[in-house]
């Protein structure tokens, strides 16, 4: 099947080659090959119980893969040393479905909980710098004061994009960033990611289910069927492809639908 | 990747500065420090030609110095800035915050009485609550008298193993000890007096009147109370509860009425089986300690022990039994939608129910000093 990789020769920030996970005798991913490159946003899709989040949990390392090779920014997530893994978690920020952000603590506290660990870091400047990433994640001022539980969903998911963000990371890993939320809600959130992707020079990796937000933010989109990365291009790229679910996924009627909104919600 | 450099030029009171290197939040501090000294000055000038990476702080940092700067009308300049840099200092510029809200107010003396008032009515208020829900408790028992089909016997059956037979060893095991305990205790005093076979009496009033009942309830307390708090707790946080009551589920018949009385049957059965476990570990150690034999244990202890002592103790049984339940079900129902005020109710249902039993074993202590028994 076709592999393309972008125009230009860039930096691959995240190189996953010869991927094996398995639960019990259920084997989830086999012989999964996959290339990030630097600066792009790239989008994981792939129908129920293909790994898509599986896959994001191998590279952030809270899913221990059973043979393979992943090197991230130049680092084997699976072979480094304690030190290094530290070093590379502060270069990456996850934003988890549904923010899973500390419920004990306030927005402003929850962004400012990496932030503990820059040493010379006086708590005044940590407190605004948390505000700033508040007002660039695009929530209310008075958010930081607020408890989780006093969100709502999309307000949790900006809060969990802010925290994310708040050591200027190179890679962002969203799982699901749309899921649950409202159409207005989700084409906003598609919007923030492209700009926040574009000014930050943010890599991002990210699974989703949803076509709008492929067709909006997503520079090259990998599809995860049979185990493995069965194809990865640009949107137009996927069109093209004629495997049966891939041509099912952005042939249908809802991808049709997205499609034609394309000129709508790219606008930034 | 070099270590970010400030490079500071200062001639005639204006401030150049060059930096090179990448900046993030660990630089965040002496960049601060050092463009606030040179704005409070003169002009200043900030070179970018060098910067390798700036982070959204290291631009905040800048934007800041440069707003200080115009509102002081000095000179601000930014040079040579890369189209990353020109990029993110725009996003940044753009999401400035603007803190709009107030300083948070001082407390008063006012304000502290009036949380005092406060804390004192909801006290007042939850008492009302349990209440409620012992009315609730007792109109789903008569309704399910009247409707026989409606009430749950599976589910009854499934409670009362669940805090009735499980929690059998663990109460056996305690009152055996306490009733070690209690004999030992007795013994080394008595003897002083050469009255060591009165440990009989002191075991038997002891453990019937009040330790195996009120142990066995503190314990049922800890276990149930908490798993009733939790069950209902996590079913309220997942929606459960309320998809209960649009299928049109009785919550109350369906949740309070089979574990409550689960509790209702099984707490008297344990702290009779309390009552005998003290007893033999009581009279294991007068054994061993004092040489009363089993037969002469018995025989002093048929003799000299009215059974009002156990009647006292077990009449107190269903009273702690609706208090655990009680309290247990109503923290679940108030648990809201986060994990953390599951945890927060589960603990406070536990004290609770445990301080509640205290309570009322008092209450009935007096009472029964009162009328003599």
């Amino acid at each position: 099947m076709t592999t393309a990789t972008p125009a230009t020769d860039a930096e691959i920030v995240i190189r996953i080659r010869g991927l094996r996970n398995q639960f019990g005798t259920h084997v989830v991913h086999d012989d999964l090959d996959l290339d990030v490159y630097r600066g792009e946003v790239l989008g994981v899709v792939g129908g129920s119980g293909t790994g898509k989040s599986v896959l994001l949990r191998s590279i952030c390392g809270l899913q221990i893969p059973k043979s393979g090779e992943i090197d991230v920014l130049g680092t084997n997530v699976l072979a480094a040393t304690d030190q290094q893994r530290a070093a590379l978690e502060r270069r990456w920020g996850v934003m988890f479905q549904d923010g899973a952000l500390f419920s004990s603590l306030n927005v402003r506290e929850n962004i400012e909980v990496p932030m503990r660990h820059v040493q010379g870091l006086d708590p005044s400047l940590r407190s605004q710098m948390a505000d700033l990433k508040i007002a660039l994640s695009g929530l209310p001022y008075l958010a930081g004061d607020k408890f989780p539980s006093e969100l709502s969903g999309g307000m949790r998911k900006r809060a969990g994009l802010a925290r994310a963000l708040a050591l200027d990371p190179e890679i962002l890993f969203l799982d699901e960033p749309t899921a649950g939320l409202d159409p207005i809600g989700a084409a906003d959130f598609d919007i923030l990611i492209r700009q926040l992707s574009k000014s930050m020079g943010l890599t991002v990796f990210l699974v989703t289910h949803d076509l709008d937000t492929l067709h909006a933010t997503c520079d090259r989109v990998a599809v995860l069927a049979e185990k493995k990365v069965l194809v990865s291009g640009t949107m137009q790229d996927m069109l093209a492809v004629d495997h049966p679910w891939v041509h099912e996924y952005f042939h249908g009627p809802r991808a049709r639908a997205a499609m034609d909104a394309i000129p709508l919600t790219k606008g930034e | 990747m070099t270590g970010p450099q400030i490079e500071l030029f200062s001639a005639e009171g204006s401030a150049q500065f060059v930096l090179r290197g990448s900046f993030s939040l660990a630089t965040l501090t002496p960049l601060v420090r050092d463009l606030a000294a040179a704005v409070a000055k003169g002009p200043v000038e900030i070179d970018l030609a060098n910067v390798t990476r700036l982070d959204t702080s290291a631009a905040w940092a800048i934007i800041m110095a440069e707003q200080e700067a115009k509102e002081k009308g000095r000179p601000f300049a930014i040079t040579n800035p890369s189209d990353d840099a020109v990029t993110i200092l725009g996003a940044v510029r753009r999401a400035l915050p603007k803190p709009d809200s107030a300083p948070p107010k001082r407390l008063t003396l006012t304000d502290r009485l009036e949380k005092v008032g406060r804390s004192v009515t909801a006290a007042g208020g939850f008492i009302l609550e349990l209440l409620g829900y012992f009315g609730l408790f007792l109109d789903r028992c008569v309704r399910s008298i009247r409707h026989p089909s409606e009430f749950r016997f599976t589910a009854l059956v499934h409670h009362c193993n669940e805090v009735g037979v499980k929690a059998v060893p663990i109460v056996a095991l305690m009152s055996f000890l306490i009733g070690v305990v209690l004999a030992f205790q007795g013994s080394t005093q008595l003897r002083q007096f050469g009255a060591e076979v009165f440990v009989v009496d002191l075991i038997a009033v002891s453990v019937l009147r009040e330790l195996g009942i009120l142990l066995t309830a503190i314990i049922v307390a800890g276990r149930t109370a908490s798993a009733f708090t939790a069950a209902i707790g996590s079913m309220k946080m997942r929606e459960e509860i309320d998809a209960m009551r649009t299928l049109g589920i009785d919550v109350a018949g369906a949740l309070f009425v089979p574990r409550i009385l689960a509790l209702l049957l099984m707490l008297p059965i344990l702290g009779l089986i309390a009552n005998l476990s003290g007893l033999i570990g009581g009279g294991l150690m007068a054994w061993i300690d004092l040489g009363i034999s089993p037969g002469m244990f018995q025989t002093r202890l048929i003799e000299n022990t009215g059974v009002w002592h156990l009647l006292v103790g077990m009449i107190k049984a269903p009273f702690f039994a609706l208090i655990i339940g009680i309290v247990g079900c109503h923290a679940g129902m108030q648990v809201g939608s986060n994990a953390e005020s599951l945890g927060q109710k589960t603990s406070a249902s536990v004290v609770t129910a445990i301080f509640a039993v205290i309570v009322t074993d008092a209450v009935f202590s007096i009472f029964f000093a009162q009328v003599g028994v």
